[in-house]
């Protein structure tokens, strides 16, 4: 059976503007809107092609985090995933402890690729793929826009700072995605209807195996440093000699 | 005890990647630190001899192998692990070279990493942003152990020049792995700034068009040395390349003068610049939430004032 494992991170759906709570001790997320993180989208929307494309059998999608995910896997499966895996921990869980996680169901599961987001847009670590890839002892190619399979190995073009760098990597591999890889489908509501009825097991994170030990103590949380409200210029002549002005041009 | 950092240089062969003096800058501000930087190359000697230029480092340590040669994170994490043993801190720059390492070398050392650092309060507590920088978050390493960090490089000046450290070959008896295979890479070939490090950035959003829409910014960036950069939805489009994208996801810059030439500064868009020190808007429409941080709006159309800019300043 050839396996792709997408993971799936429950997270603040990108369009809401989210505070800091007044003491410091969160973020305010009681009721606001959560989504699956954007990455993650691209990278369960690129197993399904895969799989349509007859380059695998089965697209697992994965969850590690509170009951609530549950909401997020079960749209993943109405996207089109096989089955879905959540494994129910709570409380602040660091890369480390998800990699570890994840690794467990690498190890019952022999996917072929494991396809992660690049970064959260929480948390914003942009570990875990590389974490999953180092303790699994197994290649990674983090930031794709293009990703082609081939026996026993794969293509990837990744996004990096000097423009676009293409790696072949073993299988299994580990591959993270990039906002140019695709884009992802919109889910139909006939889908969601037969989502419910497809398979979504629970696992507990130290029924695993995994402790959730926590090595980062999050001490503070604030609002960053407002900028100050500028001015308005009338036009193009009044803006240069303003920048002129200020030793900018 | 004081702090033993080690620095991992990017380079690309010859020249030391100018995010490295910012790492290095940062590794200066915990008082006391002994800061050693980590050349791992094919050929070490000209990015070493760079590296030992800088202020405040005090070794500079080259592991040379031919497998080198490209920066491949599955070959090179082994290597810095293996230079890891005698320090406390292990960093490297918040780029997709840093970013893609560095967080393998956190799960071969089984250590915790602060990504993005963007301040050293003691040698356990660093402070970073989240959630698009809507949030900065104070993390404490709850352990003594080692602890792995990238360097947010927009909030730290280079390291200065002028410095002397020795230059140490170590040699590793590794067995690395052949599983990842360097292909190629596509870089565009420009005289322009590096848009990471340039003083003066000139970017466009949707509202450009098309590729072609982009050569009124390029002419423009032209006459006054600016880098040109783009918003995701330009790049996204094919206006521009990848590697010009700004944001959350995309380059986080610290540029004197950044000029946002349509784009609606979209809270990803604006996570990018926060730390520019001067910001100018153009944008037809009033509302748009880019006028709420910059210092200089001009409301008007950019295809009038684009020109009319570069008439002013040539
Ligand atoms: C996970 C995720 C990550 C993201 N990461 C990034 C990122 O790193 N960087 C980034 O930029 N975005 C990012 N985005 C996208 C972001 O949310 C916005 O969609 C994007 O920044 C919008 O780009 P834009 O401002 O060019 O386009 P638009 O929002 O369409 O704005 C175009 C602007 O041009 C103006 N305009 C139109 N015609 C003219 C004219 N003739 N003259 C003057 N003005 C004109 C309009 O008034 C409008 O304000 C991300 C989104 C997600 C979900
Ligand atoms: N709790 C989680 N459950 C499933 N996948 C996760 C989880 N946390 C992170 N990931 C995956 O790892 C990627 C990078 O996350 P991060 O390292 O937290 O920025 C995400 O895009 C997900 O694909």
């Amino acid at each position: 059976m050839k396996r792709i494992l997408v993971g799936i991170k429950r997270v603040v759906d990108y369009n809401v503007r989210i505070r800091v709570k007044p003491d410091g001790s969160g973020v305010a997320i009681d009721g606001v809107k959560m989504s699956i993180n954007p990455f993650d989208e691209i990278a369960l929307e690129e197993a399904l092609r895969i799989r349509e494309r007859g380059g695998a059998d089965e697209v697992l999608a994965a969850s590690v985090g509170p009951a609530d995910c549950q909401q997020q896997l079960r749209t993943a499966l109405a996207m089109g995933a096989d089955r879905a895996l959540h494994v129910q921990a709570d409380g602040v869980l660091e890369p480390l402890v998800v990699a570890r996680a994840l690794l467990k169901l690498v190890e019952r599961e022999q996917p072929l690729l494991v396809i992660l987001g690049k970064q959260a847009i929480d948390d914003d670590n942009g570990q875990t793929g590389q974490l999953l890839a180092a303790l699994w002892n197994r290649p990674q190619a983090t930031y794709a826009s293009k990703l082609e399979l081939a026996d026993g190995s794969a293509r990837v073009t990744r996004e990096v700072d000097a423009g676009l760098e293409t790696l072949e990597v073993d299988l299994p591999a580990v591959v993270t995605t990039d906002l140019r890889l695709n884009e992802p489908r919109y889910v139909k509501l006939p889908d969601i209807m037969k989502a419910k009825k497809k398979p979504l097991d629970t696992l507990g994170l130290e029924a695993l195996g995994v402790s959730p030990r926590q090595q980062l103590r999050l001490v503070r949380f604030e609002p960053p440093p407002q900028r100050q409200k500028g001015i308005r210029v009338k036009d193009a002549a009044e803006l240069v000699a303003a920048l002129k002005k200020k030793g900018l041009l | 005890m004081s702090a033993r950092i080690l620095v991992v240089a990017e380079h690309d062969g010859t020249r030391l990647n100018p995010s490295t003096a910012k790492c290095v800058s940062c590794a200066g501000t915990l008082a006391g630190a002994e800061i050693v930087v980590a050349v791992c190359a094919a050929d070490a000697a000209a990015v070493a001899a760079q590296a030992a230029q800088l202020a405040g480092v005090s070794r500079v340590l080259t592991v040379e192998n031919p497998a080198n040669r490209h920066a491949l994170a599955a070959v090179l994490a082994p290597q810095v692990v293996a230079l890891a043993a005698p320090f406390s801190h292990v960093l490297g720059p918040s780029t997709t070279f840093g970013k893609d390492l560095m967080a393998r070398v956190a799960g071969l050392l089984d250590a915790p990493q602060v990504s993005d650092i963007m301040a050293i309060e003691s040698a356990q507590r660093f402070r970073r942003p989240i959630y698009a920088g809507n949030a900065i978050l104070t993390v404490e390493l709850a352990g003594g152990g080692k602890v792995v960090g990238t360097v947010r490089a927009a909030s730290f000046e280079a390291a200065a020049t002028g410095g002397s450290a020795p230059i140490e070959k170590v040699a590793l008896h590794l067995e690395l792995p052949t599983h990842t295979r360097f292909v190629s890479v596509s870089a565009a070939k420009t005289d322009r700034p590096d848009l990471q490090t340039a003083r003066r950035v000139i970017s466009g959003g949707r509202a450009l068009g098309s590729a072609d829409g982009f050569k009124i910014l390029y002419s423009l960036a032209d006459k006054i040395g600016a880098a040109v950069g783009a918003s995701r939805a330009a790049v996204d489009a094919g206006y521009a390349p990848n590697e010009m994208q700004v944001g959350q996801t995309g380059k986080i810059i610290a540029p004197e003068l950044y000029v946002a030439v349509g784009i609606s500064g979209a809270i990803q868009h604006l996570t990018g610049i926060k730390d520019a020190r001067t910001i100018v808007a153009i944008n037809k429409d009033g509302e748009a939430p880019i006028f709420e941080v910059a210092d200089f709006g001009l409301v008007g159309d950019l295809f009038q004032i684009i020109p009319e800019i570069e008439k002013l300043v040539g």
